[in-house]
């Protein structure tokens, strides 16, 4: 956990990184729409932090003066000496024109289609690490389990081997969970980015069948894409489709172990899943994206600068009793679900469907083998907040 | 009952195909689409209902009848 200074007041100096409110954000939203549905901090430069639906996806949406070219929640400094992303990570980190084509590129490998080809593997994968841990009658549920998911199916999207899972998912941990670590952050960002420029490398000659070959071969009004946008694309695959799913397995996982009712009624009726899988999207979102502020704007009477940040705060919509009945409740055959887990408006998450089919396959995996369970006695879950919420440590035990 | 897409608005969450794939198609880049038109058999005004209230992008609207 980090270390971060007390908040004096949470409506002008909130903190993402606040142990309270990385161990319960939801209490703190609640307040805030109450007094201050906007906060502010001057923490790391000027930041917003909407807390509405309505809020929330308005500024999603306005993305001329809202812009994605830096989406990190907590910014970290460069270092000028070292090799830079001339693009960012696109499309995540760009605003059209440039965001537009490489999303287009990019979308068809998470189309319903082809996210269903990736199913029977996934099914497997999740059946095979229950597996692992039957004997044993206990997991971490968390690190055991939902991190070793999506780390192998984007691998075998991108074409990376198996065995390198372990120091992918490193990797990515580095990149996103250490905000207040930038040379943490900085390894990962190189581990990913160098690994995968030597295999961009080795398929410049000989095409395969993976994304990287189609990015490297494929043609934009008859031009070869720049090398170093498709790096920040494959890059972004790998880091964003990693971090983010593997922590709403574990929320879902969390919820299930601390809701027996839920849990049993879900066994019960799998017909549920569908809805189920939407709440448990909805009421533990992982994801904040962030935008940057492009002309000087008052929004809801907020004075916002050039230059400023706004945290996309998607995980708070989705908890806004304007919006939805209930909010503070899972409710697992809830019919209308407006969520914004995968964001809205341009950016939404390229990646919802495979997301949303590994959550699935994983609950329903799990479920089968391991129907009751419940955490470890005096075991504490360890949670990861800021850009993506969800638990890293979390010792479960079977019944 | 008729439905439309406003191809604006979409962008591709495709809860509307999860919901109803006898109303809705959905191409290779998430663009959702209304099949036959838009009618809505009398077996699915439901599903039809659900899809407009689950569309995160407010995609989808009833067509008023003229």
């Amino acid at each position: 956990m980090t270390r971060t200074e007390p908040v004096s007041d949470w409506t002008t100096d909130f903190e993402v990184l606040d142990e309270s409110y990385v161990l319960d954000p939801f209490s703190r939203w609640d307040e805030l729409r109450g007094t201050c549905p906007i906060a502010s901090t001057d923490r790391r430069g000027r930041a917003w932090l909407p807390t509405t639906y309505e809020d929330v996806t308005a500024l999603a949406r306005d993305v001329a003066r809202f812009s994605s070219i830096d989406t990190a929640v907590i910014t970290t400094e460069v270092n000028p000496e070292d090799p830079q992303l001339p693009y960012g990570l696109p499309p995540i980190t760009s605003d059209p024109p440039l965001h537009t084509w490489t999303r287009r590129l990019l979308l068809p490998w998470f189309s319903h289609a082809k996210v269903a080809s990736y199913e029977p593997m996934t099914r497997q994968l999740c059946a095979s690490l229950v597996d692992a841990r039957l004997a044993e009658g206990r997991a971490d549920a968390a690190a055991d389990y939902a991190q070793q998911i999506p780390v192998r199916v984007i691998g075998a999207i991108l074409g990376v081997p198996e065995q390198l899972s372990a120091t992918f998912t490193g990797w990515v941990r580095d990149a996103l969970e250490f905000a207040d670590d930038p040379e943490r952050r900085r390894r990962g960002n190189f581990g990913i980015g160098y690994y995968l420029w030597d295999r961009i490398n080795e398929r410049r000659d000989e095409e395969g069948e993976d994304l990287l070959s189609y990015l490297l071969h494929a043609r934009v009004d008859g031009e070869p894409i720049d090398d170093m946008i498709i790096l920040g694309m494959a890059m972004l695959t790998m880091i964003a489709g990693i971090d983010t799913t593997w922590s709403a397995i574990g929320s879902s996982l969390w919820h299930l172990a601390t809701h027996d009712e839920d849990r049993e009624r879900l066994v019960a009726e799998p017909g549920l899943m569908d809805t189920a899988v939407e709440e448990l999207l909805r009421a533990y979102s992982p994801v904040t994206m962030a935008r940057i502020v492009t002309e000087d704007v008052e929004f809801r009477g907020c004075p916002m600068r050039a230059g400023d940040k706004v945290l996309m705060n998607f995980p708070a919509a989705n908890r806004d009793p304007a919006a939805f009945e209930r909010a503070d409740e899972v409710v697992l055959d809830r019919a209308e679900n407006r969520h914004v887990a995968f964001g809205s408006g341009i950016h939404r998450c390229a990646g919802s469907n495979l997301a949303r089919m590994e959550l699935r396959v994983a609950l329903e995996e799990w479920l089968a083998k391991v129907p009751t369970f419940h955490l470890a006695d005096g075991a504490e879950v360890l949670w990861a907040g800021g850009q993506v919420r969800g638990p890293r440590e979390m010792e479960v035990v079977f019944e | 009952m008729r439905i439309q897409i406003d191809d604006d608005k979409c962008q591709g969450h495709a809860r509307c195909y999860a919901i109803s794939q006898e109303l809705f198609d959905v191409d290779d880049y998430g663009q959702s689409s209304v099949r036959n038109g838009g009618a809505v058999p009398d077996g699915l005004v439901d599903k039809a209902r659900l899809a407009i209230a689950n569309c995160p992008e407010f995609a989808i609207s009833e067509v008023p009848e003229s």
